[in-house]
This record gives C-alpha cells, structure tokens and sequence, in this order.
C-alpha cells in the first residue's frame, strides 16, 4: 500500500454517503518514477491500439454532440466532461505513436509525448467522471463507441499506478480475497446458512454438478440478501437443478472497472471454471450491470474460445421462464417504471427481457422519458459509486433520475442491477427522495403464483 | 505555364494521386493494426444488416436528443447537401466531370445553385460561429478544425466569384475568358482533395467505417442502432 493510506485512510464499510468533503487529489499506487509511469501506460495504451479503436480516433469530427448525452456533462455544464474530451491523452498517444500518420505527428512534434501531469489530470475525467454507460455512443454521428475507448484508457491508468484510491483499493481486495467487500467464501456459506435458517429456504451450495450455476453480486451478499433468498425461492419453485459455488460465486469484475486485464481475467476465469466444473449448461448471472459486460461478452474472449455454457442475466433468464409459462405471476398492483441498467441493456442488449417480466406480472409500467437503451444511468457505474471525492458529482448526476422518474407519477421504480439499487439508495437518503429503488428478481419472489 | 493550365493539368494529377494514395493509406493504417476473434456467442449473426443498420440510423439523432442536437444537425445537413448539390449539379462541373471520366448527369437549373451554395455558405458560418462560442467546441476545436473549414468554404467563394460572369462555350477550351479566378476555383478543390485524407474531412470514408464497426458490435448484442 502507498502513502495514500496513510494520508487518506480508508473507510469502506461506512455507508457511502458519510464523507461529506472528500479532499480532492490525484492517487498514486506503487513505487515508480514519473518517467516509468508514463512508460508504462504508454505500453499499455499501444497494447490496446486495435483497428476498432483506430477506426473511432480517426473518426471524431468535434462535434461535441457526445457531451449532451452525458450525465455529468449536463449538470455541470462544464466542458471537460466532454465525453471525448475525456479521452484526450488517448488520443494522443494514440495519434503520435500508432496512427496512420504517427510518424508526421512525432517527427513535427504535431502531437507532444503524454505527460504525467496530463495522467494525473486526466485521472479524474477517466474515473471519476465517466460511469462508461455508453449513453454518448448512441450520440455519436460517428457512432464512435467511446465507453469502450474509456475501458482501455483506464489499463494505461491502471499500470501507470494511477487509479482513484478507493477503487484500486476494492480492485485489489477483490483479488485479493475474492471479494471488493469482503465477501469471501467463507463469509458467503455464513450468510446462506443464516439466510436458509432465517427465510426456511433452501440454497444449495457447492453441489458438484448442476444444470444452471448461479452467481451473485457482493452487493447483494453484503447489503441486499433478500436477493440470495429470492432467487432461490425462484429455482426451488421451478425445480431447477441449481447451486451456487464457493469457488466461483462473485460475478462483479473490478479487474474490469480499475483496469487490471489480468485481474480481470482472474475474476472471470473463476465464474468459468466453476460452471464447467459443475457441468453446467447456463450460468445466471446476478442483478448487477457490469458483471453482464463482463462475462456475457467478454467472458468468452478471456477464455480464448465459446464458452460451454449459456450466460444469462438473471432478468433474461426470469423472462425465459414467464415467457415459456413455467413461471407464473401473481398480479403487481402497482404502477412501476423500470431504470436500465446501462451495461445489461444499452450495452448488453437484453432491453426487453425485464419488460417481459414486469408485463408477466400484469405491472402497469410506465417508461420514463429517455428509457430503455436512452435511459440514463444512475451516475454510479463504472467504479464511480466506490470513488468518495466523486460522490459531490454523481449526487448532481443523480438528480436526473429524480426527475426522470418522478415525471412518470409511477409508485414504484425497479431494476435489475444492485449497483444501480445502492447508487439510488445512496440518492435516496442524499436528496431524501421519497422513492426507494426495487429489485426486479426480489418482486418476482414476492410475486410467484402457487 | 498559365495557372490555369498547371490547375488542370498536373495540379489536378497530383491532387486526385495525393488523395488516392493518402486515402488508401489512412485506411491501411487503421486496418494494420488488426481485430480479434469474437467468441462471445452472438444474439444475432446479422451484423453487416447491423452495419448498415448503425450507418443509416444514425443520419438523425434518438428522440431523446432533438433538444440539443437537432439544430446542429440540420445545419449539417444544410452545408452538407448545399455543397454537393452546388459540385454534382452544376453545369459547368458536370462538363468539367465529363470531361475527366466521360460521364455525365442532367444537371439543375443555376438559381438552384446558386441558392444551394449560399444556404451552404450560410450553414458553414453558423457552424463556424458556434464553433467559435460553444465552450465544448472550443475545447475539442484544434488546427484541424478550422483549416478543414477553410479547405471546405475556399470552392464556395471561389465559385461565386466566377458566377458574375457567367459561363460561355463548355466545349471551349478555355471555356472562360476569366482563367485566373477559374484557376483559383479549380485549385481550391485540388487543395480540399490533398487535404482530404489527413484532416477531419476523411469523415467522408471513415464515417461507414466507424458506424459499420459499432452497428456491427450493437447487433451482435442485439443492441439498439
């Protein structure tokens, strides 16, 4: 551990919202010079430089437009957050050492080297300011998708040793102790016990083999257990042959969000090799939104080969079962609207799934606005809710969805991401909102039909 | 050696090779750098429909961002098509095109035009304008930016130069009595075709490619376009 620790201690069991003034600094993890910083997130960036990424640096015309579909760009109105703009030394680096016309920009110095200055300023626009939501890509005229240019800007980041202290912190206890929150296997078959007693549920653990293993989210280890109980009220319902496995449980990847990619790999590899050790032929993934990203599209490309099982998110597979009718509803009396989360359904694709859900429910849903693949996110994504100096930001971030679902007059919201859930939660007591956030899979177990 | 003659002869030859070779270049120098497999399993396989898809659907913004981008975007559109209808449906410029490949259009009657060139000058200084007051714009705006402009607005009003005195005999060569403002016209094109591949205005080619590679991507997902 750096310095940092010391200077600013850590406190991440506290609720998130307790700081109230965070210093605002640049972090630093490791011993490095300067130069050697800069080297290697120069290494890291020409890494990453692929014909994608060259497409999209080539490709932006200035327009600004993607600043408007920003969340933190529109309460603040500042132009830094221009999402492109968060990309600058990126670009950069990518414009002088590998573009087309790299050696024109360093033989006239058209483009100068990266600074460590620059990183370190930059370290706040790529972290603490970006979700990676992916909303300015559907902006975009170019249609530059610059959630996943800000990904691999943070590997640079991430091997420079300069990531938000916070976040590096759970990155590396996750790794760690398989867990950003403490969360280990050991503390996981406490809970199920204590839940199993407490609910007179069974949650089947470690059985070694079973058609569907599921996963779940720290969040909901630590925070929401409901949730655990919920699903398994679910699978026992359906007569699933189900289980969940200690070695391989935790589905959020902050290898991913940090910019580790061989923490990532290590993250991943343990949800794969758990579901192919059970013999599985799907995985569910948890309500939560970057663990869909993680594996469901890049889990494969980790493992260097299809995977040999299904991913599912845990709304695609609640809808595959209301939409075969082996899941019966009763009636939601209700009025609900739905926040997105981005990763599952503008980035993952599977918009539709929850809808089924909630109209398998007879819900009377009433969209927001901007929903669905326009929605906009709950200003948490990405690390940032784990980021204490950006909590000022993703409050004023957090207004929109106030309004947002406020001007739909529905007496509830639902997701399908735990990240979003603390992220409201978190809004909720921030702006004392008279709304709380529900859990779409929660509803469900409340809502099954005998 | 007239300006006018070197204008269309190697002027011209080495501003269509700059253009050729460079954009070829530029598209290499992107390609080189290669992709990987994808073995996530697809939602759906359709991706060069998603290509197009992305390509099409993105010539207007979502619902979700008329309120901030709809007017940027018709102004766009206004210099955008007032350009090219002022290059393709031109008299002169189809004679000129015919001339070079043999091929040939009707063209439009010359008020169009010239209404056509003036919305298009008119849409390039708004957009300049805004460039030049929009705090986003100013921060992202670099060389690039407003030489790009220059290259784009120079064909314009090098054109409307020559339109008071009109255009005689086509098959005359030249065709005008006025070479020099001629010469400046077909060198202002030649100039916009050299900078072509190395500045913004390669948005031209790269735009299929850069919304081809994320509608690809997004209907693999089976994201929304």
């Amino acid at each position: 551990m750096t310095d940092v620790n010391i200077r600013f201690p850590l406190d991440l069991d506290s609720p998130r919202f307790s700081i109230r003034k965070p210093e605002v600094r640049s972090d630093r993890q490791g011993d490095m010079t300067d130069a050697e910083r800069v080297d290697r997130a120069m290494q890291s960036f020409m890494k990453d430089f692929s014909a994608t990424t060259a497409t999209y640096m080539e490709s932006c015309i200035h327009c600004g437009h993607c600043a408007d579909a920003c969340h933190f760009y529109k309460v603040t109105g500042d132009p830094k957050y221009t999402p492109i703009w968060k990309l600058e030394p990126f670009k950069q680096a990518y414009k002088r050492e590998a573009g087309p016309f790299a050696f024109a920009y360093r033989a006239f110095n058209l483009k100068p080297k990266v600074t460590l200055a620059e990183l370190e300023e930059w370290q706040h626009l790529l972290y603490d300011s970006c979700t990676m939501c992916g909303r300015c890509t559907m902006i975009c005229p170019m249609g530059i998708d610059i959630a996943t240019l800000i990904s691999q800007a943070r590997h640079g980041m991430f091997n420079a040793g300069l990531v938000p202290h916070e976040l590096w912190a759970v990155a590396e206890r996750a790794e760690r102790e398989g867990s950003p929150l403490g969360a280990t296997a050991k503390v996981l078959k406490d809970r199920i016990e204590w839940l199993a007693d407490d609910y007179e549920v069974e949650i089947p653990l470690d059985k070694p083999q079973a058609e569907v293993v599921c996963t779940l989210s720290s969040i909901e280890i630590m925070k929401y257990p409901e949730s655990i109980v919920a699903l398994a009220k679910i699978l026992n319902h359906l007569g699933t042959d189900w289980t969940l496995r200690s070695d391989g449980y935790e589905a959020t990847n902050f290898g991913l969000l940090s910019g580790n990619a061989a923490w990532q790999k290590d993250m991943t590899m343990k949800l794969i090799n758990a579901a192919v050790a059970a013999g599985a032929r799907t995985l569910v993934l948890p309500e939560c939104g970057h663990a869909y990203g993680a594996l469901r599209w890049q889990g494969a490309n980790i493992y260097g080969k299809p995977l040999p099982f299904t991913v599912l998110h845990i709304s695609e597979f609640l809808a595959e079962q209301v939409n075969s009718g082996k899941l019966k509803l009763k009636k939601l009396d209700k009025s609900v609207t739905f926040h997105d989360p981005c990763q599952v359904s503008r980035r993952g694709g599977a918009t539709q799934a929850p809808r089924d859900v909630l109209q398998a429910m007879g819900a009377d849903l009433r969209e927001s606005r901007d929903s669905g693949a326009l929605g906009w996110c709950c200003g948490g994504g990405g690390g940032v809710v784990t980021i204490h100096r950006a909590d000022e930001l993703r409050h004023a971030a957090f207004d929109i969805n106030i309004r947002q679902i406020n001007a739909t007059g529905a007496e509830i919201p639902v997701t399908s991401c735990s990240n979003c859930r603390q992220t409201f939660d978190d809004g909720q007591a921030h702006y004392q909102w008279d709304k709380s956030m529900n859990s779409l899979l929660e509803l469900v177990a409340d809502h099954i039909a005998d | 050696m007239e300006l006018l003659e070197f204008a269309r002869g190697p002027g011209l030859a080495v501003s269509l090779t700059v253009f050729a070779i460079g954009v070829a270049w530029r598209i290499y120098g992107i390609l080189r750098l290669g992709r990987k497999p994808d073995f996530s399993a697809p939602r759906s396989i359709q991706t060069t429909a998603g290509a197009w898809r992305m390509i099409l659907r993105r010539m207007w913004p979502h619902r979700e961002f008329y309120a901030d981008s709809a007017g940027a975007t018709f102004n766009g559109y206004l210099y955008h098509v007032g350009w090219f209808v002022a290059f393709l449906a031109f008299v002169p410029h189809i004679a000129f095109i015919e001339r070079l490949t043999g091929v040939s259009w009707p063209a439009l009657p010359d008020t169009v035009i010239y209404v056509a060139t003036a919305l298009a000058i008119l849409g390039l200084v708004a957009a300049l304008l805004r460039r030049l007051t929009d705090p986003v714009l100013r921060l992202l705006s670099n060389f690039d930016d407003y030489f790009s402009w220059i290259v784009t607005m120079l064909p314009l009003i090098t054109g409307m130069a020559l339109i008071h005195g009109g255009y005689h005999d086509l098959k005359q060569v030249p065709p005008t009595p006025y070479t020099t403002p001629l010469a400046l016209h077909l060198l202002s094109l030649e100039l916009l075709l050299v900078w072509m591949p190395f500045g913004k205005l390669s948005h031209a080619f790269l735009v299929f490619l850069s919304r081809g590679t994320t509608g690809a991507a997004f209907a693999r997902k089976g994201a929304q376009p």
